[in-house]
């Protein structure tokens, strides 16, 4: 096989993926909407969600406000900038940082999940067995995660977010003896509603997206035993490569949006 | 045919079934009926389209052609709806019992109940049921533990009363005792016949267990080739000179 094969069956298998997880989304909005509704497992599913990645995403998000600060402060010294550095950080962590970093983790913590659930689930005809007993396992498993993910995913962000600036602030409080009060007011004054709306719907559309990836590769996953490993992989990789997809494509809006 | 038997009313009744996987032809014009509180144990080597044949058979697997009519009702022909109804008239005991491996074993009991409100009438306590069949395969004590803290014959068990918690009319079973010691698979045997009395169900049974056969058989249908190749009682095909049919029992 050429060159030119090669790039011909990799963009087959790229479109026909994504038409097959555009059908599968497809199914998911048609379903979401019928009665009856999973309440019980999806409060579950979301407890379990934000138990599990709590830690994580504190502890990534304290050290990325630490770094990120540490980092910039010798060059904005030098600069003689030093009191625009809270606005720099906040702005940086609330639009960008603190989403796709957060998303990210969850998309390893939380979509291998799902993809290692269901494919196993899957495999050892557990999904059947809903089936035959008469509950619709799409609503039951597919619905009420995806649900979970896009509410948990912007919470665990906002939740990050206010702990990347807590890390941020300690360092410029050590440093820079800027006190509490200073540090926010300053963060405030700097952040527009237009800086929190786009990234904050953001979030939904990432939460969307990890559990849509998890769900899809897990309930369609392949018999015999690699099919779960491959399942939890190829759900990280791909809801990663489609975060930055999605990520793209909300700047692009937002940036033509402001411009009108 | 056995004496006794046509003037009775099929329950299932298979005719013309095919399907395929791209190119491979699994069932290839199977026929097959099911007589109203009998036991019928179907054999076919490892591979052969056993499975398939009864997954089709509740909907879980589409096929290609042929009808399946199940208590007068044609599987081509019914909505999602009264397909849900007839499930709670058919159970189906998986090869690998398909335990929820994430609830107890009271949860896994009570899961098939909560969309069958129609046929119970609304249930406030389910514990009941649960204690019910618990009791009929003998697992009352194992009631709050997790399918992983289960032996393989356990399992097996609680997915029988799993199934036997809708009061079924039919029971599927697909390869029940594969996987076990011969002591387990001799004692899940002898439930399968105890519950058959209790219950008054029909079944299919799909096992390669020789002994499984002899004990539990009321007729057997060999599977080969896509086909119902040979029918009959136990005895009738085990002194069978076909070399194919003869194949199955020596060992
Ligand atoms: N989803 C599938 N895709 C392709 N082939 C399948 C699928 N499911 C089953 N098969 C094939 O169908 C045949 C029959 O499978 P099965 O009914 O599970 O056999 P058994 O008689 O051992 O239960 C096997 O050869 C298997 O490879
Ligand atoms: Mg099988």
């Amino acid at each position: 096989m050429g060159v030119e094969g090669f790039i011909r069956s990799g963009l087959k298998d790229f479109l026909i993926e994504v038409a097959e997880l555009s059908i599968f989304a497809g199914r998911f909005f048609k379903e979401a909407f019928r009665r009856p509704f999973e309440f019980k497992e999806f409060l579950r599913q979301c407890y379990n969600m934000g138990n599990r990645s709590l830690l994580l995403v504190g502890v990534t998000g304290f050290i990325i406000g630490l770094v990120f600060t540490l980092q910039s402060r010798p060059k904005m010294m030098e600069l003689g900038a030093s009191a625009w550095i809270p606005s720099m950080v906040g702005i940086s962590i609330i639009r960008e940082i603190g989403p796709i970093i957060t998303a990210l983790i969850c998309a390893g913590r939380i979509g291998s999940g799902i993809g290692a659930e269901l494919g196993s689930m899957r495999v050892t005809e557990q999904i059947d067995a809903m089936e035959v007993s008469g509950t619709n396992p799409f609503k039951y498993l597919v619905v009420t995660r995806i649900l979970a993910t896009t509410l948990m995913i912007p919470l665990l962000v906002l939740m990050s977010d206010a702990i990347a600036l807590a890390g941020s602030f300690m360092i410029e409080n050590i440093k820079g003896d800027v006190s509490f009060r200073l540090y926010f007011e300053n963060v405030n004054s700097s952040l527009t509603f237009g800086d929190f709306l786009p990234s904050t719907i953001k979030t939904f559309l990432f939460g969307f997206a990890i559990g849509l990836v998890g769900c899809f590769k897990g309930y369609y996953c392949k018999h015999g035993t690699a099919g779960v490993g491959v399942a939890a992989n190829s759900a990280v990789v791909e809801a990663s490569m489609l975060l930055f997809v999605l990520d793209f494509v909300a700047v692009l809006l937002t940036d033509i949006f402001y411009d009108l | 045919m056995i004496a006794g038997y046509m003037d009775k009313k099929p329950v299932i009744e298979i005719t013309g079934l095919t399907k395929s996987f791209g190119s491979h032809q699994v069932l290839n014009g199977f026929n097959m009926k099911l007589y109203e509180s009998e036991t019928l144990v179907i054999m076919g080597k490892s591979g052969s389209g056993k499975s398939i044949m009864i997954k089709c058979l509740i909907g879980l697997e589409t096929h290609d052609s042929g009808t399946i009519t199940i208590m007068n009702k044609n599987l081509d022909k019914v909505n999602e709806d009264e397909m849900m109804d007839l499930r709670t008239e058919v159970g189906f005991l998986f090869q690998g019992s398909a335990l929820y491996d994430s609830m107890t074993v009271r949860e896994n009991l009570e899961f098939p109940l909560r969309r069958h409100t129609k046929k119970f009438g609304n249930i406030e306590d389910a514990t009941s049921l649960v204690m019910e069949v618990l009791k009929s395969v003998g697992l009352e004590q194992a009631i709050d533990l997790m399918p992983e803290e289960l032996s393989g014959g356990m399992k097996r068990r609680i997915a029988l009363a799993r199934t036997l918690i809708l009061r079924p009319k039919i029971i599927l079973y697909d390869e029940p005792t594969t996987g076990l010691d011969p002591i387990t698979s001799k004692e899940i045997v002898l439930l399968m016949k105890s519950i058959q009395q209790e219950y008054k169900t029909s079944s299919i049974v799909i096992t390669h267990d020789v002994d499984c056969a002899r004990f539990i058989a009321d007729r057997m249908i060999l599977l080969v080739d896509g086909i119902n190749y040979a029918e009959g009682t136990f005895s009738e095909l085990f002194s069978s000179e076909d070399p194919k049919v003869k194949a199955f029992f020596k060992s």
